[in-house]
């Protein structure tokens, strides 16, 4: 049941000065030479204004680059571990795109698929997402072709869409809720305004692209595309989605830590075993790899796309990997 | 004859197997191409927005087995082909280089000394943007600088966008990939990633063409190539010499010559 | 507070090591808490990530059978970072476990049915752990064959067992060596594992086969199974690729749509069969 409201432009400061009373800490769209960085914020105006989307992610707030997951100290002999506590700061996240917002649900169904994993669980129940529907999009975006939209609700507790004068504020959570509480005056009453958003039409049917991937595993399209990708991990790493991770171990003679970092399939060593030998050791393979987890194997295991249609990856590609050109190309394969 | 029909008779003859260049991309900006066959030459485009250096792609197992390759060169990719037959990754009869004159005529440059006779006529000039950049790192305190390259080092996420996109960034067992020893740190935390930086401005003093495709990549808009661009200013100075100069070229750091300056003893 | 921390490993003393072949040890583990050693139950095929404090985590399978109490082991080969500080380790000291992950092999499916295993060189430990849990519930299943191979004499691992099996008269152990890696009293038999299967010539009939071994090995015996007569849902394997977590959260060890540690590592050939060699 919609639950909506006129918040002020005016009165988002009363929001925000709310929020960081009650001990969270507020990440928002901001400039900063010439990027939109995703940054900490304490008023309105630091607030990146026109902006279409940050460059990273938002995933770094449950899914940070490096994460302690526990550490050890070495005598002779013995080894002492130390469990690490999850570091979870209440935090909201503000002005996030309705395809970022989507793109936790992803994350949460490879942490939570079959074992719970605590670290990432900790900072979801800390986080919450003050969203912003699009007014404006790019050759990039397609959204609406992975089953979300410009102004698409799943994900965020409130959703914000620019009006005059302010934003009509869908309140849909608990969590939204209890932040609207904190500010009740900013949550004016609903006049009857109209959501408008920027038109993103559909590209492609993404059931169906997943149907034709399966007959496409040995096609030789992928080494087409990705002769010129440069295997780095710019795409993974900005993708709201991805979700690959690495273990590594920091040690010397007296302890160590072992952490979780971000790895990306991209990567020519990703999965190769120690004798040398690599399964995947073409970018061809890698490419494949990519476009399958995503569009093939996430629907198959967890029931939904791997990929939220942001376009981050295509913006950040140093060689214009376009994703919805390739997913085209391979649907007419 | 233009790129697209010099690309189109080289394809023809077989003098080349492939021809990498440039096509349109996403939002009109170029991105690196592959024609393979005689066809698809058209699509090939060639101006100043084509900066990503093509030289990365020629030490790439990919790419070495689609045979004789043509490429069309900015100065920055002809140095880096010289730069990689000095190093010995690449041979003569591998590549042939296409220049691009200013009226879009495509200049065949099949030897290394047809290369480097072009490259005498082209002066090499930092970017003023660049060059500004520099200047300004140098008027700071060591202090200044050093909160500078933090603060941007904080930003980076260990993509290795930049590594990759490096034509001299070419060795299949990179040191950031050695865990025997640890070389380097590998999460991207302060120490990871001020470690990775430095490792690879120290690997590509005086090999270092000076093309800032390093930077440009970055994600997170980290002025790598800086970095890059001042070891090589210090090699220039130091040793008289420029990457990229010659298919002969000793490299500086490993060459004693019996008239290299020893500033460094006092 | 929270949900446990997944990543979290058991300690474990080394309690005993066992030099199975130039580079190649067995562990014999113990858990340091004994709530955790009791509480602690696997099943055969399933593997762990083991750790070398302050290297790193590496994946073996569990070597022995879950009929034995008290302890795990674990057979592995020096390859790497890991592995070189795990075998640098002596009696007493303290590694860490994290397990079981992984699927099974369904052996009580197997009960009044003969047994094949094929192995060859370091790829005998995950069928080791199948043998043994076998062998001590030995009048469950019928004839059990074991066929295991190694480049060289000195390559066999457990050697101290092998006799074992080969004095039972309730197991057909036939030994061999490729051509070469004979020693002048060698006794067993001189080939590769596939000739030697095929010459052994097992019947299909009511019969299930477990083949391990170099992807080579593997590659030259499933023909020969096939010409013998296995049909693909009787024959099972392990696979191996590069883990991280064991969890199916890393996103590394896939083969298409199958993640090696959660629906694997043990697969039959009929579902290889449906996936591609991503491996």
């Amino acid at each position: 049941m919609a639950d909506t409201h006129f918040l002020p432009q005016a009165s988002l400061d009363t929001l925000f000065a709310a929020l960081t009373r009650d001990g969270r800490r507020i990440l928002a769209p901001v400039d900063r030479d010439g990027r939109t960085e995703l940054n900490p914020v304490e008023h309105a105006d630091e607030v990146a204004s026109g902006c279409l989307q940050t460059v990273l992610s938002a995933k770094e707030a449950a899914f940070p680059k490096v994460e302690r997951l526990l550490s050890y100290t070495l005598a002779p002999g013995a080894v002492a571990l130390q469990d690490a506590e999850p570091q979870a700061r209440p935090t909201v996240l503000f002005g996030l795109r309705p395809c970022e917002a989507s793109g936790f649900r992803a994350l949460d169904a490879v942490f939570n698929w079959d074992t719970r994993d605590s670290f990432f669980n900790a900072r979801m129940t800390a986080l919450a997402v003050i969203g912003m529907s699009c007014t404006r999009r790019d050759e990039a975006c397609f959204c609406t072709s992975v089953g979300g939209g410009p102004g698409a609700t799943a994900g965020s507790d409130i959703l914000l869409t620019p009006v005059d004068g302010g934003f009509l504020a869908e309140v849909l959570t608990d969590k939204g809720r209890a932040m609207a509480a904190l500010a009740p005056e900013a949550f004016r009453p609903d006049p009857g305004l109209e959501k408008k958003v920027v038109e993103v039409p559909v590209a492609f049917d993404p059931a169906a692209l997943t149907v034709r991937l399966k007959d496409l595993f040995d096609n030789g399209i992928w080494a087409e595309q990705s002769l010129r990708c440069l295997g780095c991990g710019a795409c993974a790493f900005v993708c709201p989605t991805c979700v690959c991770f690495d273990l590594v171990e920091e040690a010397d003679a007296k302890g160590g830590r072992r952490l979780r970092t971000w790895d990306s399939c991209g990567g020519a060593r990703f999965t190769q075993h120690a004798s040398g030998h690599n399964p995947r050791s073409t970018q061809a393979q890698r490419w494949r790899q990519r476009i399958y987890h995503k569009f093939s194997y996430y629907p198959e295991r967890y029931g939904m796309l791997g990929c939220v249609g942001c376009g981050k990856c295509t913006r950040a590609c140093p060689v214009d990997m376009n994703l919805q050109e390739h997913l085209l190309a391979a649907a007419q394969a | 004859m233009d790129v697209i029909a010099t690309s189109r008779q080289l394809l023809e003859s077989g003098a080349v197997q492939a021809v990498i260049g440039f096509e349109a991309g996403t939002r009109g900006i170029p991105r690196p191409a592959f024609i393979r066959r005689a066809e698809g030459a058209g699509a090939l485009v060639f101006d100043a927005n084509c900066t990503q250096n093509l030289g990365t792609y020629l030490t790439r197992p990919e790419v070495r087995t689609l045979g004789r390759v043509a490429v069309t060169a900015t100065p920055d990719t002809l140095r880096a082909i010289l730069q990689l037959m000095a190093e010995r990754q690449l041979k003569e009869e591998d590549v042939l280089a296409l220049a691009v004159d200013a009226t879009g005529e495509a200049l065949e440059l099949p030897t290394a000394q047809a290369v480097e006779e072009h490259l005498a006529m082209v002066a090499q000039v930092l970017p003023d943007r660049d060059r500004e950049a520099l200047e300004r790192l140098g008027r700071m305190t060591r202090e200044e600088r050093w909160a500078f390259w933090q603060g941007e080092f904080a930003r980076c996420v260990k993509c290795y966008a930049c590594r990759n996109s490096c034509p001299m960034c070419y060795c299949g067992h990179c040191t950031m990939d050695c865990n025997r020893p640890q070389w380097v740190a590998e999460p991207s935390h302060a120490l990871g990633n001020l470690e990775y930086h430095m490792v690879r401005a120290m690997h590509l003093a005086g090999r270092c063409v000076a093309c800032g495709a390093c930077g440009r990549a970055c994600p997170v808009g980290i002025p790598v190539h800086l970095l890059t661009f001042h070891g090589e200013e210090s090699v220039h100075r130091q040793f008289g010499q420029r990457a990229g100069a010659s298919s002969r070229l000793d490299y500086a750091l490993s060459t004693f010559r019996p008239d290299d300056k020893e500033t460094f003893i006092r | 507070m929270s949900e446990p921390n997944l990543y979290l490993p058991h300690l474990m003393r080394i309690a005993k090591i066992t030099e199975e072949a130039p580079a190649v040890r067995t562990f014999r583990l113990e858990f340091l808490d004994q709530a955790a050693a009791d509480a602690f139950a696997f099943r055969t095929g399933q593997f762990g990530l083991y750790s070398a404090f302050g290297e790193g985590e590496s994946t073996f399978c569990i070597a022995s059978s879950p009929t034995r109490k008290g302890y795990i082991e674990c057979t592995f080969r020096e390859v790497g970072r890991v592995t070189a500080a795990l075998a640098d380790k002596e009696v007493g000291d303290v590694v860490g476990f994290r397990g079981p992950y992984g699927n099974v092999f369904p052996i009580e499916e197997w009960q009044g049915k003969n047994l094949v295993f094929i192995a060859g060189g370091i790829a005998l430990p995950p069928l080791r752990s199948v043998i043994w849990n076998c062998l001590d519930l030995r009048d469950r299943f019928k004839d059990i064959t074991i066929v295991y191979g190694a480049r060289s004499v000195a390559d066999l691992v457990y050697k101290e067992e092998l006799k074992a099996w080969a004095d039972r008269p309730d197991v057909n152990l036939v030994v061999t060596v490729d051509p070469g890696g004979e020693t002048p009293d060698w006794t067993g038999k001189v080939g590769f594992v596939p000739p030697v299967l095929e010459h052994l010539a097992p019947s299909p009939a009511d019969t299930i086969a477990l083949v391990c071994g170099p992807p080579i090995m593997i590659k030259l015996t499933l023909p020969v199974l096939a010409r013998l007569g296995f049909p693909p849902e009787g024959i099972f394997t392990t696979l191996e690729n590069r883990m991280k977590c064991g969890l199916g959260k890393c996103g590394r060890c896939n083969t298409g749509s199958s993640y090696v540690c959660k629906d694997g590592p043990v697969y039959t050939l009929e579902q290889l069969n449906h996936l591609p060699a991503e491996y």
